[in-house]
């Protein structure tokens, strides 16, 4: 299951339609070890496509040396689709390296549905797993219970 | 001689799970040969007959090996090595 803020989907979501029709990628950052999504970083699309994205080379080592100086790692890598579903291709599936991370798509096919959907992929098999939208820090909280149960209603493909 | 390669999580099977190792070579070539004697198996997720593949990026210090000389960039004691899968996908 990933759990991650309404602002941070929101923060995918913008960048995918901003950077429509080139794929949009990125990486959220968290603390290591903790599985929780925090620190947003666009990343630049070094292949500048509408059926590619690639992380810039410099870019990529920088970011990852700053995770790793910061003792975080890239809890969601994320990346759009501008004319397909939202689920991993053959080739998101045979690149991706980081099998800790969450893979979250989007796509930006339909202006009205961002079909944000996040999946685990580990020695090249897929598993879609559930999102939950809430707010940061939203734990076992009462009186935010019911905030959260609507929350996950709207997590759901709309 | 002693040259600090550091090992991105998806290839430290190959090194009993460290996340860094060390090694010795005149050339990235060579660095690569004497890592392969200790750690079989890795060499060959990091070199085609191309040359380095595609989808993986290493770093000598700083910069880009791409823009260094490729597998023939030189590299000495205290020099970093730094590995790490290109993060990349598509539609298809």
């Amino acid at each position: 299951m990933l759990t991650i803020s309404h602002a941070l989907r929101a923060q995918i979501i913008a960048h995918a339609r901003r950077d429509h029709p080139d794929e949009a990628c990125g990486v959220i950052a968290g603390p290591a070890g903790t599985d929780r999504p925090e620190r947003f970083i666009p990343m630049l699309n070094a292949e500048r496509s509408p059926t590619f994205y690639r992380f810039d080379s410099m870019e990529q080592f920088k970011v990852w040396r700053e995770m790793d100086e910061r003792d975080e790692e890239p809890v969601v890598i994320y990346h759009s689709h501008t004319s397909t579903e939202a689920f991993p291709s053959r080739t998101d599936v045979s690149y991706a390296s980081e099998p800790g991370a969450h893979y979250v798509l989007v796509s930006t096919r339909d202006e009205g549905d961002p079909e944000f959907r996040s999946f685990r992929i580990v020695d090249g098999s897929v598993t879609e797993e559930e999102v939950m939208t809430g707010a940061p820090g939203a734990a076992a909280d009462a009186s935010d219970s019911a905030v959260r149960a609507v929350d996950a209603t709207l997590a759901e493909p709309e | 001689m002693a040259i600090e390669v550091r090992i991105p999580t998806i290839l430290r099977t190959y090194t009993g799970g460290a996340k860094s190792v060390e090694g010795a070579g005149d050339t990235l070539a060579g660095l690569f040969s004497d890592l392969e004697s200790r750690h079989g198996g890795l060499r060959d997720r990091l070199v085609d007959e191309a040359g380095l593949r595609r989808f993986i990026n290493v770093y000598l210090n700083d910069e880009d090996v791409r823009f260094l000389g490729g597998l023939e960039a030189p590299v000495r004691d205290g020099d970093t090595v730094t590995v790490l899968p290109a993060v990349a996908g598509g539609m298809a």
